[in-house]
């Protein structure tokens, strides 16, 4: 930014209007895809002097004085600082690059600023994709950089005056050509082992499920319909009611929100499978928590990660980026089939003084079936079942006894609602059970073979201990809306969402996420390990960088040698004429009648005559076409050359035996 | 470095760009940009953000490209002609770049000494290009070296190649500011009486006010109008005759600047004169092109 120090030199060609048109493309473009993240009034205030300015600089060109530009930069940078509370880290260093480059515009009224004002711009199209590198936003991002591109062209002098849009078309030409070299560089550039700075930064708001759950929290998750995993399956898939994806195993409940502590030093817990295992692979979309869900009951931890007490996966870091990771899972189990007396007393513990009234219904329960847990259990579903319980995705609040409120007065919520009474009324009734919080469902998409799993599909259900059974899985929302179990949350909130997210719109968006898929996988997901096993098929193991920087250069040494062939190709230029006499030279050769080297055309065509009597009349017109066309004129008139064009084709050589 | 000597000698026209006499070299903005290339890989590998990554790649692989398309801009061009106008020492002379290529071209800049001129080629292959170059004395200067470059596309690579063709220009003598007119010739009766326009010349239409007496009767007569004889009518003028030899005592640029005056007024006023050198003659006349060789004689002296 040169504010203040003068440039000393000879004096820079002046900035033509156009290219200042698609400068100020370019910087909105910017401003519009770094706007999900900065804060409303910065950007707007952005907006607001880059309108100005445009509109200042059709009326006169002219640089912004000082007095008004120090302002604005102390103005932006105390709104960066007042909104982040500095100007360093990813966030802030974003924001104040893209003031930066807005401001950078009112004094730029030479070539040389437009250029570095253009520079810059690429930097900060870059620091877009780190808040989200998603398929829709790089692809935004390389078309925002057309505009710049066309802005640096525009500097140049002496061109074609074209229409504005038109100068964005040569650009696509360029990334198109360079998009080969750009696909290769990018497989090979050798990736760092680890960061060299602090790592992106974990202030992200995280997204997705949290470890603790109270009635009401859901309601953001289950609106939000971007993707959470995608899972492959390599036999066959699950079928509806058995898709339950486990992220989070709360026991601690405090009357109003359940809380997930990492059980970090028990060991974990024991599993017996009824039935084989299921093999899959999931990619995790970015969630800056540390939790993996896992199907049902994970029988071992991935790479990267632990299996907790509870058999919950944690990250050995928080998932930044797409993660993959494959498992095995059981599907009917007898987890922890003797309960210890801690997690007993734990699977019991209520606190005191909350929810008389559904601490009194287990009791009475308790009192009614005696020791039969199964049927006190079947109690609590036929209640859902049979009393007037809805779902619904915008219940009313609660207010201090929760639990009572909603069994004996409100009774709509989902989810949450339903898992978290059914738990406390299971402890109340003496029964050890937990709330599992994770992801119930999801569409199976047939062409990309894989499921997939929305935030929308985030769920909370209960887990009770029975003697003989260990911990089986009940789901309270299923004996209210079985459709949220067998068809997915849409069906169950059908009528409660948004315009986009029902009916065939929702199945084509389903459909789409395949791309969404082959992009997480084929580049986001290429990290080093896919690369370092990028040549595996060829026969070259575990690439490492020395063998990459090699395979860099000698690939781009082969790029440069078929740039270079483009470049030098000339393309030879024979006039049209020559090559009709060389084509009329093939059929008299063919004849027997092959030009000398010496012979010019009118010689050869004579002597051709000479040797063909017959065709004299012919030959002779074919002659004094050809010299027409040919010395008569600086370039041949076209219907000359339609006409030697037919005479030669219709031309055949009838040798007369004699 | 002798690949940009080699092409010291002058060559003739036309001089046509190939690949090895174009030179490409990243301009300060393109070393700027490489920098910040560097800053967003590495920013890019750091967070491990592999959309970051390929944006890098795409614009770092663009900008290799664009190379490519900077040697393109000048590969094939040809110069094909050099016109100059006519200059006379000490002022600019106006030179025409005629340039002609295969391809339709943008942004070329041709530099001469400190003049630079841009320009782009049309579909029609065919270019003129205007330049100004400095003259001193008179004579034949000969044409410095041309610099023909583009940044076109992206400004960040700069091609460029030395054109140093065979072609002098013909810089004419600076007429000296002030002096005597030229003496005119002691002999000129005979020239007197021929104003009284004796001789017969031609016949013409009759013209309104003509004399009665010269009107040829007898042509006339077979004609549907009057003809009248027309007679050699040197209108009171007589031919300056500017000898090298009566400007005697002068050395010989004085003389030449002189001469070049004389020539100057004579085509102001529309006066014939012929011009007499050591070992040339010009005979009588007037007229752009008459001045113009007259000229051009002063100019080639010794």
């Amino acid at each position: 930014m040169r504010l203040v120090f003068k440039r000393t030199g000879a004096a820079q060609p002046p900035l033509p209007q156009r290219a200042f048109d698609l400068m100020c493309l370019s910087v909105a473009v910017l401003l519009a895809l770094h706007a999900p993240h900065l804060p409303y009034g910065l950007t707007a205030g952005l907006g607001f002097v880059l309108a100005w300015r445009w509109w200042q600089r059709r009326q006169r060109a002219g640089r912004t004085p000082t007095w008004l530009k120090l302002p604005l930069l102390g103005l932006l940078t105390l709104a960066v600082i007042g909104s982040y509370g500095t100007l360093f880290g990813l966030e802030p260093g974003a924001a104040f690059a893209v003031g930066l480059l807005v401001l950078k515009l009112l004094e730029s009224e030479t070539v040389r600023d437009a250029r570095v004002a253009m520079g810059f711009a690429c930097f900060a199209l870059m620091s877009a994709l780190l808040f989200g590198q998603g398929l829709v936003a790089t692809f935004v991002v390389a078309l925002g950089l057309l505009p710049t591109l066309a802005a640096l062209r525009a500097l140049e002098p002496a061109q074609r005056p074209v229409r504005f849009i038109r100068e964005l078309l040569p650009g696509v030409g360029l990334l198109l050509c360079a998009l080969p070299l750009a696909l290769f560089a990018f497989l090979v550039v050798p990736r760092l082992g680890s960061p060299l700075w602090g790592a992106p930064s974990s202030q992200q708001a995280t997204s997705g499920l949290s470890d603790s759950m109270s009635p009401g929290n859901f309601t953001d998750l289950l609106l939000d319909d971007s993707p959470a995993l995608r899972v492959n399956f390599e036999g066959m898939l699950p079928p509806t009611n058995q898709r339950y994806f486990r992220a989070y195993v709360m026991w601690d409940y405090d009357g109003r929100s359940w809380e997930h502590v990492d059980a970090r030093l028990r060991p974990t817990v024991a599993v017996e499978a009824d039935a084989a295992p299921v093999a899959y692979q999931i990619n995790l979309e970015p969630t800056h928590q540390r939790v993996l869900p896992a199907l049902d009951v994970p029988l071992e931890a991935p790479a990267h990660a632990q299996l907790r007490g509870d058999r919950e996966l944690i990250a050995d870091r928080p998932v930044n980026d797409p993660f993959n990771y494959s498992l095995r899972s059981v599907l009917r189990y007898q987890l922890q089939p003797t309960l210890d007396e801690r997690s007993r007393q734990r699977g019991l513990r209520l606190p005191a003084g909350f929810n008389p009234r559904t601490q009194a219904l287990a009791a009475e329960w308790r009192q009614q079936h005696g020791g039969d847990d199964a049927a006190i259990v079947q109690a609590a579903l036929t209640l859902f079942h049979d009393r007037d319980f809805h779902y619904t995705l915008s219940p009313p609040r609660l207010g201090r006894d929760a639990m009572d409120e909603f069994l004996f007065v409100t009774r709509q919520g989902f989810c949450e609602h339903y898992a978290s009474s059914f738990t406390v009324l299971m402890r109340a009734a003496g029964i050890p059970a937990r709330v599992v919080t994770g992801y119930q469902g999801g569409y199976w998409n047939a062409l990309g073979g894989y499921l997939l799993v929305r935030q929308s599909d985030a769920h909370a259900w209960s887990e009770v201990w029975l003697a003989g059974r260990g911990w089986v899985r009940v789901d309270p929302t299923a004996a209210v809306r079985p459709e949220r179990i067998s068809l997915g949350a849409n069906a169950a909130a059908f009528g409660q969402l948004p315009w986009y997210r029902s009916g065939w719109l929702q199945d084509m968006r389903n459909h789409w996420d395949i791309v969404n898929q082959w992009w997480n996988e084929g580049v986001i997901g290429f990290d080093s390990i896919r690369q370092r096993g990028l040549l595996t098929p060829f026969g070259l193991r575990d690439l490492d960088d020395r063998m990459l920087g090699v395979i860099l250069a000698a690939g781009s040494a082969l790029f440069a040698l078929l740039g270079l062939g483009w470049a030098l190709h000339r393309r030879e230029r024979i006039d049209p004429a020559s090559r009709l006499m060389r084509a009329l030279e093939n059929k008299l050769g063919r004849g027997g009648i092959v030009r000398r080297a010496n012979e010019g055309p009118q010689h050869y065509l004579s002597r051709a005559a000479r040797a063909l009597p017959a065709q004299r009349d012919e030959l002779m017109k074919l002659m004094n076409c050809y010299l027409e066309c040919r010395y008569a004129h600086d370039e041949p008139p076209p219907e000359s050359l339609r006409y030697l064009r037919r005479l030669v084709r219709d031309f055949r050589v009838r040798r007369v035996f004699k | 470095m002798p690949a940009l000597t080699r092409y010291r000698q002058p060559e003739s026209l036309p001089v046509e760009l190939h690949r090895r006499r174009i030179y490409i070299v990243p301009t300060g903005f393109g070393i700027g940009f490489a920098v910040l290339l560097a800053v967003m890989l590495i920013g890019a590998l750091n967070y491990s953000n592999n959309a970051a990554l390929l944006l890098t790649c795409l614009v770092g692989a663009a900008s290799v490209a664009s190379m490519l398309v900077a040697f393109r801009t000048l590969d094939g061009l040809r110069l094909v002609g050099i016109h100059a106008g006519h200059v006379v020492a000490g002022e600019t002379a106006e030179l025409h770049l005629e340039f002609r290529t295969r391809r339709a071209r943008q942004a070329l800049r041709v530099d001469l000494g400190d003049e630079h001129a841009s320009f782009g080629i049309d579909a029609d292959g065919q270019a003129r290009v205007r330049l100004t170059m400095p003259t001193e004395f008179r004579g034949w200067q000969p044409m410095p070296r041309l610099r023909l470059w583009s940044t076109w596309p992206l400004g960040m690579f700069r091609a460029w190649s030395w054109l140093y063709p065979q072609h002098a220009i013909l810089v004419w003598p600076r007429p000296e500011a002030s002096g005597p007119p030229p003496r005119q010739p002691a002999d000129d009766t005979q020239l007197r009486r021929l104003q009284r326009g004796d001789d017969l010349a031609a016949l013409r239409d009759y013209r309104h006010g003509d004399p009665q007496r010269h009107i040829a009767w007898k042509a006339s007569a077979r004609h549907e109008q009057l003809l009248v004889k027309d007679f050699e009518q040197p209108a009171g003028q007589h031919e300056w005759r500017l000898d090298w030899q009566q400007l005697a005592g002068l050395d010989n640029e004085t003389r030449i600047a002189r001469l070049a005056r004389w020539l100057g007024e004579a085509q102001a006023l529309g006066q014939p004169c012929s011009l007499h050198l050591p070992d040339q003659q010009v005979a009588a006349g007037n007229g752009p092109l008459h001045y113009a060789q007259c000229m051009d004689l002063l100019a080639m002296l010794p």
